[in-house]
């Protein structure tokens, strides 16, 4: 607890420090390590973090978000509202306008017609694009002039700061993108690996899944920026070779996800050449429960499907007594030190949306004991195991195979044997589990097991797409190959009433108290969701780095620009 | 000796098809999408799209006929445009990893050579520390320095390349702070102070890979020379009157080359395949660390390709060992 009030407060100590005003290209070379390393640049063509973040120095968005979770212009003037006229009345538009005097970093102005262009490029179904939900519901993007963006929605959008919003769905250059829309979008690899942006810095050298290089954009928009000349991020090795390079040998300036055991996050900063920093976003390591029954003697099809409810799972009182015996503070120390905290939600943040549900928080071991008596469920033959109508209490636990993973389960597992269940544990490779594949009976969404373990998050500030998940019609089935949301199988119709409710709701304090019941209704009222770790991102910077401010609403590296070397 | 070679090129034709077909069922039957890495907030249908977009919804003999023909037709046009600027490719579709979206040949063109320096210098390095080894523990077997000699290829062989290089790490760049943990590929060898220092970066991952590969040569060598050293010749020289520096570098040293000579060239396949955990450990982007990036992303037109050159290699150092072994052998003859 008290490494991480540090490091909070060291956080907040840079965050408050004045920016030294240098002048451009002044302090030199900045490095950055991953742990994975980039493989494209484009994150149109990718979804992994990795290749976000390292896009997100060249390419840049409309808006923003900063670590409040508030919109923040970048290439935008400022952010379109309802009083500033720039969301129409009826919701169905919302008008962006370019700052003026906008240059790609080769020199030609950028224009309204580049954002038209993007849009069309992720638009096009054969380009495959993975950012393709930022632009869902999108029914026009024109040009209205040359520094005016007007996007069309097809039906009236509460929060229709998707599309050109974030480090998702930045803007690209029509001029270079122009023959690689649909089916030739992954051919044009020059294109994908050196995009021309707005951003800080531009690519001059890149090395599929090793090593990107940059020099600082001659023309980015505000001269005095950015403080260093060059820039490299080299990725690959592991969470603990990059935690070391920053903090234990000093070669880099910043290592993104250094994701280590507490005791060597300890150990590391001990060094004193770099410090640990955190930010906390929606990810929640939880455990779901199954509400259908995956026994293996049901016919295949409709095992863990709606047709058979789960035995022992269908009772609250199992569920609520299973979250009353885990102590998630323990889990915490265990796994995640500075890097986590003990939660209740789905939706831990941001502040205003998260509910004030905290009852979990401290074990109850007698009143889960009490739970599963009042249920039914008791040892009537004396070996340690609850029964009832002739049949054990017997839960088959799955995660992936990860060993802070592995040591939750074996922590879970003890608690739950002091309960009188009995625990079966499986662990199954991370690619087969996350894979989809409907052929596999191990993917998480077949969920033929009765609680599973993995962590999940919303992917912007407001949760309504998150939330969305678990709606009755997004259970995966069958019928769906077996694809969905809701692997919980969670059908309740005030839910998804509440989620239509959603939808149609414009004032932000009312979207957050909707937010706040759905929430609850997953959680502390139903337990079919039992959150257990509020993770956060992990990062290291070299002491000698200033102006590291996280973010985990946007890309980490949202502010690179003003980092600078402290003399 | 001609017929032979060709006899043996033609064999491997077939051979190296069905070795193409088995990886790729292989590597497609193997569980694991390559969209496992990507975030849950992107939605099924998403998935699907981008799934489609790689080609990896098509049927596998379609992609396995696919790649055949990009294989041996489209990537060699590529090869053939690049040096003499024809146009014999025309715009063909060439073999894209599915991680990254460039061509597989690019990935490998711009990997090779670090892994041909990191690799190939370790492999020499182990060359030049275990001949000497294994020959005076030969020659002085079971003395002081044959037990270290053993004590030393003990712990090569047996201590894994992850423990070794992340205790190289922790004593020569945590603790000594004389050499640094990550390859920076981007160095260009310009003057004597980049040399210095791309010396100084090879240094760990070399002496890792170096000690390990010494291990076993020098057990080669020590027994080879041992098998030698009781011969009817050698005892014919000393009664010669030779000194024992010729008996032992001239007579003893030579004939005992010839098992140990061929025990190296069929490691330098291994060379050209790069070594996984040590690239990865050490940030080299070389072929080993491509390889295993690919497999743990799925990616298969990359392991598929990967997989299948080094099939190509060893096939190819078999057969040229086995031409060797008759050049150096009159004794041994194919025909």
């Amino acid at each position: 607890m008290k490494l991480k009030t540090a490091l909070l407060g060291a956080a907040a100590a840079f965050a408050l420090a004045p920016a030294a005003q240098a002048e451009r290209g002044t302090d030199g070379e900045l490095k950055l390590t991953f742990p994975q390393a980039v493989s494209i640049m484009n994150p149109y063509l990718s979804g992994g973090t990795k290749d976000i973040w390292g896009s997100s120095m060249v390419l840049e968005p409309m808006a923003g978000i900063d670590p409040e979770g508030n919109l923040i212009p970048k290439l935008a003037v400022e952010i379109p509202t309802l009083e500033n006229g720039g969301i129409s009345a009826d919701m169905m538009s919302i008008t962006w306008k370019l700052q003026p005097g906008l240059m790609w970093s080769d020199g030609t102005p950028v224009t309204a017609e580049d954002a038209v262009f993007t849009a069309a490029y992720c638009m096009d179904p054969a380009g495959g694009c993975s950012q393709a939900t930022k632009y869902e519901g999108v029914a026009s993007v024109e040009a209205v002039d040359a520094s005016t963006v007007k996007v069309t929605f097809t039906a009236p959008k509460p929060n229709p700061y998707t599309a050109f919003v974030g480090a998702l769905a930045p803007i690209l250059q029509k001029a270079q993108f122009a023959a690689c829309t649909g089916a030739a979008a992954p051919t044009c690899t020059d294109a994908n690996n050196m995009p021309v942006g707005t951003g800080p810095y531009k690519v001059t050298g890149f090395a599929v899944n090793d090593t990107v290089s940059f020099e600082a954009n001659p023309n980015y928009r505000d001269p005095a920026k950015p403080a260093f000349a060059s820039a490299v991020i080299k990725g690959g090795g592991d969470a603990e070779g990059s935690a070391r390079a920053v903090m234990e040998t000093g070669e880099f300036d910043y290592a993104w996800n250094t994701q280590i055991p507490p005791d060597s996050q300890a150990a590391m900063a001990a060094a004193g050449k770099g410090q640990f920093v955190v930010a906390f976003g929606t990810l929640v390591e939880r455990i779901e429960m199954n509400t259908t029954n995956p026994s293996a003697d049901l016919p295949e099809g409709e095992r863990s499907t709606a047709k058979h409810p789960h035995p022992i799972l269908s009772d609250i009182r199992v569920r609520t007594a299973l979250s009353k015996a885990i102590d998630r503070s323990i889990l915490v120390e265990v796994g995640y030190g500075a890097g986590g905290k003990p939660t209740c939600n789905v939706i831990p943040g941001p502040a205003a949306w998260a509910s004030d549900n905290t009852a979990c928080l401290t074990q109850d071991m007698p009143g889960a004991m009490a739970l599963l008596d009042e249920a039914g469920w008791v040892d009537s033959d004396g070996d340690k195991i609850r029964d009832k109508d002739g049949k054990k209490l017997s839960i088959l636990y799955q995660t992936t195979v990860n060993p802070i993973r592995q040591d939750f389960q074996a922590l879970i597992k003890d608690w739950w044997t002091e309960l009188g269940v009995e625990v079966e544990l499986k662990a199954i490779d991370p690619s087969v589990f996350f894979g989809g594949d409907a052929g596999s009976p191990d993917t998480f969404q077949k969920f033929y097991a009765d609680v599973e373990m993995y962590a999940n998050n919303s992917d912007s500030p407001d949760p309504e797409v998150y939330l969305g998940q678990y709606q009755c019609k997004n259970a995966p089935r069958p019928e769906t190959q077996w694809q969905g949301e809701n692997i919980n199988r969670f059908c309740d119709p005030a839910y998804d009433a509440m989620i239509a409710e959603l939808s149609t709701t414009t004032d932000i304090a009312a979207r957050q108290e909707l937010a706040k019941k759905l929430n609850d209704m997953v959680t502390k009222d139903s337990m079919i969701v039992v959150p257990l770790v509020h993770r956060g991102t992990l990062s290291a910077h070299s002491l000698t780095l200033g102006g590291v401010v996280m973010n985990s609403w946007d890309s980490e590296l949202w502010n690179i620009a003003d980092w600078y070397r402290m003399k | 000796m001609l017929t032979f070679t060709l006899r043996r090129l033609l064999v491997a034709i077939p051979t190296l098809l069905f070795i193409s077909l088995v990886i790729f069922l292989l590597v497609d039957l193997a569980p694991g999408s390559p969209l496992s890495d990507i975030p849950l907030t992107i939605p099924p249908d998403v998935r699907a799209r981008m799934i489609a977009a790689l080609g990896a919804d098509q049927p596998v003999f379609v992609r396995y006929l696919l790649w055949l023909r990009q294989f041996f037709l489209v990537e060699p046009a590529y090869l053939f445009d690049s040096w003499f600027g024809t146009n014999l490719a025309n715009g063909a579709q060439r073999i894209v990893s599915w991680q990254s979206r460039s061509p597989v040949f690019d990935i490998i063109g711009q990997r090779m050579p670090q892994t041909l320096t990191v690799i190939g210098t370790a492999y020499l390095v182990g060359i030049t520390i275990a001949l000497p080894i294994g020959i005076y523990s030969a020659y002085r077997q079971y003395s002081i320095f044959d037990q270290l000699g053993t004590l030393f290829a003990m712990i090569g062989f047996s201590v894994p390349t992850f423990f070794s290089g992340t205790l190289f790490i922790i004593i020569f760049a945590v603790w000594l702070g004389w050499l640094p943990t990550k390859y920076d590929t981007q160095l260009q060898v310009v003057d004597w102070e980049t040399f210095k220092e791309q010396l100084r970066q090879m240094a760990l991952p070399v002496m890792t890979l170096g000690l390990a590969n010494a291990a076993a040569i020098s057990r080669y060598m020590r027994s080879s020379m041992l098998d030698n050293m009781t011969q009817d010749y050698v005892r014919t020289a000393r009664a010669k009157g030779m000194t024992e520096r010729t008996v032992v570098l001239k007579h003893v040293l030579r004939n005992s080359m010839i098992p140990v000579v061929t025990v190296i060239a069929l490691g330098i396949p291994s060379i050209f395949g790069g070594a996984i955990i040590t690239e990865n450990l050490f940030g080299v982007n070389g072929i080993g660390a491509a390889l295993i990036g690919a497999i743990n992303a799925s990616d298969l037109p990359m392991v598929q390709t990967l997989a299948f050159i080094f099939a190509v290699l060893i096939v190819t150092f078999n057969l040229i060992a086995d031409v060797i072994y008759g050049l150096l052998d009159p004794r041994i003859r194919y025909d």
